[in-house]
This record gives structure tokens, C-alpha cells and sequence, in this order.
């Protein structure tokens, strides 16, 4: 035990010095934070001029990223802890159903129907776990049945109550609602009018500032960002999430609540789908039965390129952010530039494999040696 | 000693997993300040018997009593609660995460209050580091990824963490497998202590030079029944070597050996020469009187 003591003042003579580059080489979020500032460079040259990087094309972008990202943060938590939710996208189609029945044919206020749908999602997503963690069956499988179940009652319902497979009309019950602007509308018109009034921000023919303010969606969208990445790095829960996805039996035995985490993220991964149908419902003024579909696999696509281990216990909510930022810059770059859409997907695939390659690759590394 | 109720009993234990029955009809007490090594055969039921201390497993049948109150643990981390560590045969390790949160994985100690709650991270490293330090491993960076660890360093983590978090029992299934003999003879160290410090313990091992200095008794377990506990005043080392291996096989190879090394001082091979010259011979003698067990 001399030798111990002995080194703690010399410093220690095994370990070298690590950059401060290949700490940062070696962050999960890595990966999609030099992708999302490559695909912004590219298009910022490749569509110079179309007005992509214009104040409402940066929101349009953002926007769509914005979506993405807030089913993606909730998949990478999940995803972390050691699960998949293949219902996510049935889980927005459906809770948009479940909010636009009760609102417009049942008359019921906004709140209370965003209430119900909220909590409905969040007893789906419930159960979802508890199927999970008390039969041992892979989440893949049980979450796959859930697909289908949602997505059938997402086309059933409004049939059985409304006799069709969209519901509109959901922008007339919005006034005056007090839960409403929650989904809905502009953070920060006043900070916008200001910098429009100082010059700072274009301004359209009416003298109002180009771009309102941040949207909704996208507050959502950092707001999430900032908590999941919060409870991931700084909280108990956090690591008990770590725990669950490296090893759930090492976890259980040191005395984590490992089926209390997974099934509280299986809730909040249908939280956000509830969010997700909140945004788009309120946006849009309707709900339709075939609203989200693939987005699971898209939610999954960015948690991959985010950094995450499709095995669990790795993995950052920063990256799944900049991976669903990737997919908007990309999706609404693609459109800008007037390339043929066909190619999204193409670029989804390779960008897909790509990512899993890299994070192996840095996976492999991190446990060489450091 | 024996005037207080011991700290942990098991009382006709059984154990099935479906037709499997892992142990069965086990009674044992571990009193406050005692040393309990269990002995048996790889597959005898050692790791499932104590399992069912720490909570991962539920006995099927049998009561568990801690500190002479029944104790019905749902999970290990009930057991944890009540002041009972362990040290798993497989470690129960994170390879991805690091030193300390693999550390204070479950126990991690926070600052602050309601959502501000948060994990102290530094007082962690501080903490894993200094733990680690005493059961001498120097620790080069506390956020270095177990999985890079040697499988001894590794082994060190759990005992160090074990023996942080153990305030009335603690559980050690073979935890010096992988260890150097400096570190080694610290967890042998750090057993008296926790015995000196009133805790009860019990310990698993294969090797009896780890065992017999600091077990007080014996249990001798094989396919999942208990032989009998023996007190270290009744039994000798070579007698409890002869009950980890099975007398019969030591002496056939014992004479095994000898047979191949004629020519050179055989008894050295199985007993590792740190006996008096006296004792080396004993397994004959004296595995006759312990094989009425088998
Ligand atoms: N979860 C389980 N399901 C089925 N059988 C099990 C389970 N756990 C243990 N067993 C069986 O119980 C028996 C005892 O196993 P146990 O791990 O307790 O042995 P051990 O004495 O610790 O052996 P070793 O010295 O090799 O560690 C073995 O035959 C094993 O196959
Ligand atoms: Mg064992």
C-alpha cells in the first residue's frame, strides 16, 4: 500500500496525459454533433440562396428536427436503459385520436381532453412495461403487438365515432383554453418584436419580425433535451438508467429498482408520443388515424446516429437531439435544394449504417483503453 | 456471543428453480463478530444459499431471520437496507460504466433537494478512490470504464464497495478467485475487521490458506445439503482441505503425485509447504474421521 501513497503526489506514472480532443473523441454525442455540423455546412453551401438559412427556413428546419427530437430524447432514455418502444409512431397517431374525439365530438373542453389523452398514453405506456419486465420478453416483440393494437384503434375509433379516419376542427375548441398554448404558438414573440424593432431581425411587409418567435415544438424540443440530458448525467435515476441497459440482473443485485426504470421510461417514451400529437393535432387543427407512421423507426435512426448501443447502457439525449437535427436539416435541405426526395431515404439508410459502424468502432475503443 | 440473537439464521431453507432443487433443508446462524465459511464442491449450491441472504433470490421454502427478526426481502435491495452487502461470484458490474458509478451504482450519495436533487459526483470519485486505495488498488482515473479493468482490479471494485455499504452482514462469494497475494491478504485483513467491528460475515473460497486463518466455523455444503457446521477449534486446516475437495480425491491424488515424483519432496505439492512437516501427511489420518460425513 507505499506504492499508493507514493503516487498520489508524483502523479500517476501508468496514466497519460488525455487530450482534451480525444475526451471529446470519445463522448457518445460526438458522432452526431460533427454530423449535424456537416450536413449544415454542406447545405449551407448547397443551398445558398434558396432561402434555407433564411429566418422561417432556420424555423422550418428547426421545426421539423423539433419533432423528431422530442420522440428521440424519450427512444435514447429508453434506448439507454436497455429497451425499445416500436409504438411510438402508432402512439402519436392514437393520442392525437384520443385528443380530437372527446375535444370535437364529445364537446368536452381542450384540457380535459389533453388530459385524458395524456394520461391514457401514459397508462398504454404503463402497461407496455409492465409487460416487459414481468414476462422477460424482449421489448421489440411486446412493443411491436402495441404497433399494431394502436395503430388498429387509431383507424377504428374515429370510424366507430365519427364515421371517418380524420378529425377536424380542433383549432375552433382551442380558444381561450388554458392548456392549449402549452402546444401551441410562440415562446418569446416580445424577445422577437425587439430585435425586429432594433433591427436585429428582418422584418416582413406589415413591420413584424420574420420569424414570431421560437415555436413551440421546438421549445419542447430543448426543454427535454436539457431534462433527460440532467437526469441521464446528474441524477440517481440516471444512473440507475445506465445500470439497467449494461447488466439489468448486476443492477437488480446491487439494489436498483430496475423494473420501476424501465417501465417509468416505457411511460415517458408514450409521453412524448402524446407531446409529439399534441404539437402536430394543434398545429395542424386535426387528428388523423395514420399521423406518425415509421416514426419509431425514424426516433430509433436518430438515438443511432445520437450514439447510442442498440445493447443498452451507452448513450447520450444530446445526441439523439443532433442525430433528429441531422434528419430535419437534411429532409428540408433535400427540399430546398429541389433534389429529388427519393434520395432521403437512401441518405437514411447510409447515414444509419454509418453511425452504427462509428459507434462500434468508438465503443471498441472506450473499452481498450482510454 | 450466544446470549444475543444471531445476526443473520436461515431456518430450513429450501431452494427450486422448477425441478431443480439448488439447496435444500439448509439451517445456519452467523452471530455478530463471527466468520462463516461455507465449503463445497463447484455446483453445490454455495452461491444460491447465499443469494437468498441478499435478496436475489426468495427461499421456495424455510424462514430467514436477520438480527432475530423474520426478514422477507422482496429484493437484494431490501437486503441492502438492512445493512447486508455482498460480493457476487460474478460481480455484479457495469463493464461500461465507470469506477465510481459502477461504486455507488443504487447508493449514490446526492446533494441538494427536490428536483434539484443531484448525484455528488466528486464526492464519488473521492470516495471510490480512497476505498480502493486501502484495499490497494491505485486507482488511475475513478471514471475509467470497468470493463477496462484486470479481472483482479475488478474483483477489488465489488469487495471495496461491499465492505463501504456492509454495516451488519457482509457477503463474499469467492472474492479472492482473481487476486494478487498483497491484495489477497488485504480482504483477508479486511474480514477480521469487519469481524473485529461486530459485523457477521460469511465467506465462500476454494483456497484454504484464505479460509482457515480468519473462518471461525465451517458450513460444508454438497448438492444443496448441509454436512454440518464444524467450529475452528474441531476441525484442523488439512481436515478442512480434505472437506473443500472430497478426502478420497486429495489421497488418490496425493499418491498420484507421489507416484510421478519420486525423487522429489511431494508433500509440498498439494499443501504449498506452509505446514509443519507433521501435518503434511494428514489427510490420511484424519479424512477418515470426516468421511463418515459423505
Ligand atoms: N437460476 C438458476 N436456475 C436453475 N438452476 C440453478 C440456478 N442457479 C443455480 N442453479 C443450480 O443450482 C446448483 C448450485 O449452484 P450454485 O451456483 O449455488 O453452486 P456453487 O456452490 O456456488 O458452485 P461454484 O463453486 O461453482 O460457484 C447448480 O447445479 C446450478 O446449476
Ligand atoms: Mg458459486
Amino acid at each position: 500500500m507505499s506504492e499508493a501513497t507514493l503516487n498520489k503526489d508524483t502523479g500517476d506514472e501508468r496514466l497519460q496525459r488525455v487530450s482534451p480532443v480525444k475526451k471529446t473523441l470519445s463522448r457518445p454525442e460526438f458522432g452526431a454533433v460533427s454530423g449535424a455540423i456537416l450536413v449544415l455546412a454542406f447545405f449551407a453551401v448547397a443551398a445558398s440562396g434558396t432561402g434555407m438559412f433564411s429566418g422561417s427556413g432556420i424555423v422550418n428546419f428547426l421545426e421539423v428536427s423539433a419533432q423528431l427530437g422530442i420522440i428521440a430524447v424519450a427512444a435514447a432514455l429508453l434506448m439507454i436503459g436497455g429497451e425499445f418502444d416500436l409504438s411510438i409512431g402508432s402512439m402519436i397517431g392514437f393520442a392525437g385520436i384520443l385528443i380530437a374525439i372527446p375535444a370535437v365530438q364529445f364537446g368536452w373542453p381542450l384540457w380535459a381532453a389533453l388530459l385524458f389523452a395524456f394520461s391514457f398514453a401514459m397508462a398504454v405506456g404503463f402497461v407496455n412495461g409492465m409487460l416487459v419486465v414481468k414476462t422477460g420478453l424482449p421489448s421489440f416483440i411486446v412493443t411491436l403487438g402495441f404497433l399494431f393494437i394502436l395503430r388498429g384503434l387509431a383507424i377504428g375509433l374515429p370510424r366507430l365515432f365519427a364515421n371517418r379516419t380524420q378529425i377536424g376542427g380542433v383549432h375552433d375548441t382551442m380558444a381561450g383554453d388554458w392548456l392549449a398554448p402549452l402546444f401551441s404558438g410562440y415562446v418569446g414573440t416580445g424577445l422577437f418584436q425587439w430585435l425586429a424593432d432594433i433591427g436585429l431581425l428582418a422584418t416582413n411587409f406589415a413591420g413584424n419580425p420574420a420569424v414570431e418567435g421560437i415555436p413551440a415544438s421546438v421549445a419542447w424540443w430543448v426543454a427535454l433535451t436539457a431534462m433527460a440530458t440532467w437526469v441521464l448525467l446528474g441524477t440517481r435515476f440516471g444512473n440507475w438508467i445506465f445500470a439497467c441497459g449494461g447488466d439489468k440482473n448486476a443492477a437488480r443485485n446491487v439494489g436498483v429498482p430496475v423494473n420501476t426504470v424501465k417501465v417509468s421510461l416505457f411511460m415517458f417514451t408514450a409521453f412524448s408520443a402524446a407531446i409529439y400529437a399534441a404539437l402536430q393535432v394543434m398545429d395542424t387543427g386535426s387528428a388523423d388515424s395514420m399521423r406518425g407512421m415509421l416514426k419509431e423507426l425514424e426516433a430509433i435512426i436518430a438515438v443511432v446516429i445520437g450514439g447510442a448501443l442498440l445493447t443498452g447502457g451507452y448513450g447520450s439525449a444530446i445526441g439523439a437531439s443532433f442525430g433528429a437535427l441531422i434528419f430535419g436539416v437534411v429532409q428540408m435541405g433535400i427540399f430546398y435544394t429541389g433534389i429529388n426526395t427519393d434520395w432521403f431515404q437512401v441518405f437514411l439508410g447510409a447515414m444509419l449504417l454509418i453511425a452504427v459502424l462509428f459507434n462500434n468502432y468508438v465503443r471498441k475503443k472506450a473499452l481498450e483503453a482510454k | 456471543m450466544s446470549s444475543q440473537a444471531p445476526m443473520i439464521e436461515m431456518r430450513n431453507v429450501d431452494k427450486r428453480f422448477g425441478s431443480v432443487i439448488a439447496i435444500s433443508d439448509i439451517s445456519m446462524k452467523v452471530h455478530r463478530g463471527e466468520v462463516m465459511c461455507l465449503l463445497g464442491d463447484n455446483g453445490a449450491g454455495k452461491s444460491t444459499l447465499i443469494k437468498t441472504l441478499s435478496g436475489v433470490h426468495k427461499p421456495s421454502n424455510g424462514e430467514l431471520l436477520v438480527d432475530g427478526k423474520p426478514a422477507d426481502y422482496q429484493s437484494p435491495s431490501d437486503a441492502l437496507d438492512a445493512g447486508i452487502a455482498t460480493v457476487f461470484q460474478d460481480l455484479a458490474m457495469i463493464p461500461l460504466m465507470s469506477i465510481t458509478r459502477n461504486f455507488f451504482m443504487g447508493r449514490e450519495p446526492t446533494v441538494g433537494w427536490g428536483p434539484f436533487k443531484r448525484v455528488d459526483w466528486k464526492y464519488a470519485d473521492r470516495v471510490a478512490m480512497e476505498e480502493m486505495g486501502k484495499i490497494g488498488i491505485d486507482v488511475r482515473d475513478p471514471s475509467q470504464p470497468v470493463g477496462t479493468l484486470s479481472g483482479g482490479e475488478r474483483q477489488c471494485v465489488a469487495i471495496a464497495r461491499a465492505v463501504y455499504f456492509g454495516a451488519k452482514v457482509l457477503i463474499l462469494d469467492e472474492p479472492t478467485s482473481a487476486l494478487g497475494v498483497k491484495q489477497a491478504s488485504v480482504v483477508l485483513r479486511y474480514i477480521a475487521k469487519a469481524r473485529a467491528d461486530g459485523l457477521a460475515v460469511i465467506f465462500i473460497t476454494h483456497n484454504v490458506h484464505h479460509a482457515y486463518p480468519v473462518a471461525d466455523a465451517f458450513t460444508l455444503l454438497k448438492r444443496g445439503s448441509s454436512l454440518g457446521t464444524f467450529r475452528k477449534d474441531e476441525v484442523s486446516r488439512e481436515e478442512v482441505l480434505n472437506m473443500m475437495a472430497g478426502g478420497a480425491e486429495l489421497e488418490s491424488l496425493d499418491a498420484e503425485l507421489s507416484e510421478f515424483q519420486r525423487n522429489e519432496q511431494h508433500d509440498d505439492e498439494i499443501t504449498e509447504g506452509s505446514l509443519p512437516a507433521s501435518a503434511a501427511h494428514g489427510p490420511q489420518s484424519s479424512g477418515a474421521r470426516l468421511a463418515t460425513g459423505y
